[in-house]
């Protein structure tokens, strides 16, 4: 197995609060890491400082060697690096199908001129475009729903419109933040296995959830964060029955 | 039933369409004066304005309260390079393109610098653009002379193809046709120009990167685009017809000055496209045909006043305004997605339609 993200000694500060301390992680190319914590622990402010939303305040932050810290996040995306949001974020009032088509627009290149002209070379990028959003609408389960608009969709819908929109940008990483919260233990199996199915399909997979239960199940490793430091790392049995896990979840005894 | 007719039958429905707008300078000279065949040049310079204010407003959801800059600079470049104030006189196929381009360049110059703000505060931004143009305009007649200050330039060359002027009256094939006619035809075929490049940009890659940063500029960033240069874009190609429409202007009324290029321009382009359905390319023409030809159309309520009550009661540019506003407001309260909106646009303004919509999507779906 070969490294695929590296973050050294990331550190964040918002004026005074110290969001992230020094967190050190490697994700491995293949794997499903899972990154849990209490409320307020940083995982979400990890995840916005790689995924360039946020400037980090020291460190460093590699995909196969290639420094994204404080890289806009377009360029985040182009190097293979996607990720969803935890209150859902879509395009409300475009298509689901539109929704995915936007997720192409980094490897596709037609610009105004393109636009204009519609030659045969810009007709067979919109026809690539619109297939591969439709492939990858039905890899995640919602071949059928393409032309409902992303805000008719059914919650659960939607993180899956959201994780084919990330795929469709194509990511070696795709980051994935509480992708089941709220959902149903059916529903939370189903996404599982499409977990499972992405990782197979060779994308690695960046986990933060709250569902101690999923990631136990899911993850090859995890990482746990607490006031914004890193406090265990390792196998998901292992790191249950860390003592500094335990009191950080249910209060130092 | 009709409409069902030319759905069916789409090319006796174009070849209709054709046949009216190349009679109806004819038609509305023969049937209300030669008065309103500039009316109807100006309804298509509004076209294109409307258009062009849509690409930023509507398309990219970026609210430019100062568009009117783009205009005044494409009518003062046409003016300097073919008017006796510089003594230059380029031909307008080469000024035109010159006027719109440079109006591109200073779409990016306003772009950069409101690149994070968004809303009301990019609205007054632009706002503040707009005055400033328009206050360099009024105040560039000294110590060099360039804009001629508030009385502005004059004798402005007309378009001429070849030796042809648009000036004067013409007799084309038995045919009266004054420079109005003439102007009309120019237009039309820029305005044509004009729909046709939005409706390509709109349905493109282009165009889904604007829509996804109109919708939500935090995920279309993650998703790969760059909001800087989208919005960039965005902002240049609004500017570009706005120079267009500006040289286009300058051409035909032969005289320019800051007066012409006010905040209540700004605002009444903006008013269109609000009007006529933001981000729908036929809202958008309705709106920008609707507050040319009202405002004009009430004009005579002069002279109705004068025929039943035997005198001028209530002034009629009075008049005009207030029922002017009454109508915006009774719109926003009543039709706030405009008179034609988009199907999109319509469901964000009555979600409470949203589930018989979605009972019908599924409908789809299951057919699918």
């Amino acid at each position: 197995m070969t490294a695929l993200l590296t973050v050294e000694n990331v550190t964040k500060r918002f004026g005074g609060v110290h969001a992230l301390e020094a967190v050190s992680l490697t994700v491995q190319a293949g794997e499903i890491y899972g990154l849990i914590g209490p409320n307020g622990a940083g995982k979400t402010t990890l995840f916005n400082c790689m995924t360039g939303l946020y400037t980090v305040s020291a460190g460093e932050i590699r995909l196969e060697g290639h420094p994204l810290h404080n890289r806009k996040p377009h360029q985040i995306v182009a190097r293979g690096f996607a990720r969803t949001f935890q209150n859902i974020r879509l395009f409300a009032n475009m298509t689901a199908l539109e929704n995915v088509m936007v997720g192409r627009h980094v490897r596709s290149g037609a610009g105004v001129l393109g636009a204009v002209l519609r030659g045969a070379g810009t007709r067979a990028e919109e026809a690539a475009i619109r297939e591969r959003a439709q492939q990858l609408m039905a890899f995640v389960g919602l071949g059928r729903k393409g032309r409902a608009l992303a805000s008719h969709l059914a919650y659960g819908d939607q993180r899956r419109l959201e994780i084919a929109r990330a795929l469709a940008t194509e990511p070696r990483l795709l980051a994935l933040d509480e992708p089941v919260a709220g959902m149903n233990p059916t529903e939370r199996r189903q996404m599982g296995e499409l977990f499972q199915r992405l990782r197979d399909a060779g994308v690695t997979l960046l986990l933060i959830e709250h569902d101690v239960k999923l990631v136990m199940g899911l993850c090859d490793r995890v990482a746990v964060l607490d006031y914004g430091r890193k406090i265990a790392e390792g196998g998901a049995l292992q790191v249950q029955q860390d003592p500094a896990v335990i009191a950080a979840y249910l209060g130092a005894a | 039933m009709i409409m069902g007719f030319f759905r069916k039958h789409p090319q006796i429905a174009f070849v209709l369409l054709a046949a009216l707008l190349l009679a109806l300078p004819f038609l509305v000279g023969a049937g209300l004066g030669k008065s309103w065949v500039r009316v109807l040049d100006f309804v298509l310079l509004y076209v294109i304005l409307a258009l062009g204010l849509n690409i930023v407003v509507g398309y990219a959801g970026l609210l430019d309260l100062g568009f009117v800059a783009f205009y005044a600079l494409g009518a003062y470049v046409y003016a300097w390079l073919a008017s006796p104030h510089f003594g230059l006189h380029l031909p307008f196929w080469a000024v035109l393109p010159l006027g719109a381009a440079l109006a591109g360049v200073f779409g990016v110059l306003l772009g950069t610098p409101t690149l994070r703000l968004r809303g009301d505060y990019l609205a007054i931004v632009t706002l503040g653009f707009g005055e400033i143009i328009r206050i360099f305009m009024n105040n560039l007649n000294a110590p060099v002379n360039i804009t001629n200050g508030p009385q502005g330039i004059n004798l402005i060359d007309p378009v001429a193809f070849g030796g042809f002027a648009f000036a004067g009256t013409h007799t084309l094939l038995g045919l009266k046709v004054s420079a109005a006619h003439l102007y009309y035809y120019l237009f039309l075929a820029f305005t044509l120009a004009t729909i046709f490049v939005a409706m390509r940009l709109q349905d493109s890659r282009i165009g889904r990167a604007w829509a996804a940063i109109r919708e939500d500029e935090v995920a279309a960033a993650a998703m790969g685009i760059n909001t800087r240069n989208v919005k960039l874009l965005a902002f240049a190609m609004g500017a570009t017809f706005g120079g267009l429409a500006g040289g286009l202007f300058a051409s035909f009324q032969g005289f320019i000055s800051p007066e012409s290029f006010n905040l209540l321009e700004s605002i009444m382009i903006l008013c269109m496209i609000v009007l006529g359905g933001m981000g729908h390319i036929p809202g958008v023409i309705l709106g920008a045909v609707l507050l040319t030809v009202l405002p004009e159309a009430l004009r005579h309520i002069g002279d109705i006043q004068r025929a039943w009550l035997g005198q001028v009661v209530v002034d009629p540019a009075d008049l005009r305004m207030l029922l002017f506003g009454a109508a915006l407001v009774l719109m926003m309260l009543y039709r706030p997605e405009g008179l034609i909106p988009s199907r999109q646009r319509k469901r964000e303004f009555h979600a409470e339609d949203s589930v018989a919509e979605q009972e019908q999507a599924s409908l789809y779906d299951a057919r699918g």
